[in-house]
């Protein structure tokens, strides 16, 4: 059986085709403005990886900011449910998720069949996820692919407040032009992620093991910083940024 | 949906025109109670309100206010006027609402009558203290504040002499204002009235342990104004026995206000008066239906320590132990038993920005509603009135991840 599942994030859309369990094409793109092209785009590319037609494929879950706009998706699931199908399927061990997107910041507590249990988000507002990660990177003048090894090279990391983005980004011009080093700045930043994040998952309890999905989970200085401030090693699965439409396409799976 | 279908759909009631023809005489009579000779109390939602009932006063409402202004999504503008005036967003909405609204005019219904006085119950939060000291500075009108310590465990001998003797202080305040004798025969009759429309806004909400529920919360929140805002009058006997019947009706011919009710919840916190009608088809849609609140139980939960053969020695007791000014242990003890009585699948929480009293305390209650009935619980954040601290798509996210949870059980 062949399934599909897309995820469209705040930031970019995923997308994978599992035949039973076995990945056999993945995409991602930017979400854009039109959240229902950005999904058939997806598609396409998936079919094409594959060499399969549409009618070849046996269900399709969307998930995701996006999901509702999936007008292909034969259901349409939360993000919660299906990040925590995918994590369970990558890391069968996981008890707890953390999954930093876009725009959103979650922990989800599983049970050891990968049911889900208790979950948490973050309120509105974009502190302590992928966005403040961009906004920062631009009030820096860098990019987002070397933030995490530079970070790794601090010894002192700067005093970086968690509550705002907004001021947060002030509080990181200010060390520019104080002088702070750079990579301590980021190093900063990426405890004021960590510290953030932990005590929102403090909120619905921490039980190891944990794993971490999203896109922030390809920056390795927030996973260490995670690690610091949780005294646990955090999982990271293969293409974590797929988990959701992993987790998408095996429910898409399990309904048919 | 036409109006002549609607009306014999389920989700119609009678009760409902009823009750705004009420409300809008109420109003009316409050906005020109000078023409009429009568005069003008604003007073807190916790607060005593029977003892202006039996001298003649006409108890008006900030809150209730407030809560209009959340229905009909005006109160981001006059919150707008308030934190132009320099209030902080981290004030209260209903606060900054009428503090806008006082200011500038505006709202549903142009604004409150001016009060000729002001009563303060601090039961509710500590907010309304130096809210109503504004408007009394503003307005020029003497403030009574009731003062109902906090009840952290047990409701001490002492804080029984101390609210007992405010009672007094407050009867003494009305007949300074009012320039004549507190009439205690008058005051008799409408203690034993506020009792009786007490026990029946318990039995209205009672109803809803049937299943289906004939109404939901988003029922009860439009209900409640009367009980808040007239209890003491004959009026709210009158209205709340008609609804009983027809919520008793409702229940013998199995009518339910969400047709197809497959899951119950609990609703904690204030409603999120700007999103009702998208809340609740929202999880109608869902087949949900949220069967009972902590909120609006409020107005009737301590009525078993009023003497209703000496309201106003037992008064003090009664608005000292309501639900906001008791420990949060206490709080969980009446969650779970509201659990148990209406046989819920899960609880949802409004993390509301504006009532920090009622939002403090609620990951402690969750934690403990999941560790005693292992019931999942959903936390929303947003606020009463300022509909910019709420997100749809956010909120609608998290609905349905709590749906898929329960629906795993």
């Amino acid at each position: 059986m062949i399934c599909c599942g897309i995820d469209i994030g705040s930031v970019t859309a995923k997308g994978v085709l599992l035949e039973e369990s076995k990945q056999i094409a993945g995409a991602i793109r930017f979400t854009g403005y039109n959240a229902g092209n950005a999904a058939e785009t997806i598609l396409q590319s998936l079919l094409e990886q594959a060499g399969l037609k549409q009618e070849q494929v046996d269900a399709i879950v969307a998930t995701g900011y996006g999901r509702n706009s999936v007008n292909f998706a034969d259901k349409a699931l939360s993000e919660i449910i299906c990040h925590a199908a995918g994590a369970h399927f990558a890391v069968p061990a996981a008890r707890t998720v953390i999954d930093i997107g876009g725009q959103d910041s979650k922990i989800i507590r599983l049970k050891e069949n990968g049911q889900v249990t208790d979950f948490v988000m973050n309120d509105k507002c974009a502190a302590g996820t992928g966005r403040f990660l961009e906004v920062m990177a631009r009030a820096l003048g860098t990019d987002l692919d070397g933030f995490g090894q530079l970070s790794l090279k601090s010894r002192t990391p700067a005093a970086i407040s968690s509550t705002c983005t907004v001021f947060a980004e002030s509080e990181v011009i200010s060390l520019v032009a104080k002088g702070e080093k750079r990579e301590n700045i980021i190093a900063g930043i990426h405890a004021s992620i960590a510290a953030r994040t932990v005590a929102l998952a403090n909120r619905v309890g921490v039980v190891p093991a944990v794993a971490m999905t999203g896109g922030v989970s390809r920056n390795i200085g927030v996973v260490r910083a995670l690690e610091k401030h949780l005294n646990l090693p955090v999982i990271i699965p293969e293409n974590a940024q797929l988990t959701g439409a992993v987790g998408a396409a095996l429910l898409a799976q399990k309904g048919k | 949906m036409s109006k002549k279908d609607f009306k014999k759909s389920a989700a119609y009631m009678e009760s409902v025109p009823k009750m705004k023809k009420i409300m809008r005489n109420y109003y009316l009579k409050a906005k020109y109670a000078r023409y009429l000779g009568r005069k003008v109390a604003w007073i807190t939602s916790g607060g005593p309100v029977e003892p202006l009932i039996a001298m003649g006063i006409i108890p008006v409402y900030p809150e209730n206010h407030g809560a209009m202004i959340g229905v009909s999504r005006t109160g981001v503008k006059l919150c707008e006027v308030a934190e132009g005036m320099g209030y902080s967003t981290d004030l209260c909405s209903y606060a900054r609402a009428d503090i806008g609204c006082s200011a500038a005019g505006g709202g549903p219904i142009g604004g409150l009558p001016k009060p000729d006085m002001l009563i303060c119950c601090n039961n509710i939060c500590g907010t309304v203290l130096k809210w109503y000291e504004i408007q009394a500075r503003k307005f020029r009108v003497p403030l009574f504040i009731f003062d109902t310590p906090f009840v952290h465990t047990e409701f001490t001998k002492e804080a029984k002499t101390y609210v007992d003797r405010q009672v007094e202080d407050y009867i003494r305040f009305l007949e300074t204002v009012m320039k004549k004798k507190f009439p205690r025969d008058k005051m008799n009759v409408v203690g034993k009235r506020s009792v009786e429309a007490m026990r029946l806004w318990q039995q209205v909400l009672d109803t809803a342990t049937a299943k289906p529920a004939p109404l939901t919360a988003f029922d009860a929140f439009f209900h409640l104004a009367l009980i808040v805002t007239l209890r003491g009058t004959r009026t709210v006997l009158r209205y709340y026995r008609f609804l009983l019947d027809e919520l008793n009706r409702r229940v013998e011919n199995g009518i339910g206000m969400v047709k197809t009710e497959q899951y119950r919840f609990l609703w904690d916190n204030l409603p999120i008066w700007h999103r009702m009608r998208w809340l609740s088809r929202t999880f109608a849609a869902r087949n949900a239906a949220l069967v009972a609140d902590t909120y609006t139980s409020a107005w009737c939960g301590t009525v078993d320590h009023i003497d209703e053969n000496d309201f106003l020695g037992s008064m003090g007791e009664a608005y000292t132990r309501i639900y906001l000014n008791i420990g949060v242990d206490k709080m969980a003890e009446k969650v779970l038993n509201m659990i148990d009585k209406y046989e819920v699948d899960g609880l949802v929480m409004h993390s509301n920005r504006s009532c920090k009293p009622y939002s403090f305390g609620q990951y402690d209650i969750r934690r403990i509603v999941q560790e005693k009935r292992g019931l999942p619980v959903l936390i929303l954040e947003s606020d009463m009135v300022d509909a910019r601290k709420f997100s749809e798509a956010q909120a609608e996210t998290r609905i349905d991840a709590f749906m898929e949870m329960v629906g795993q059980k």
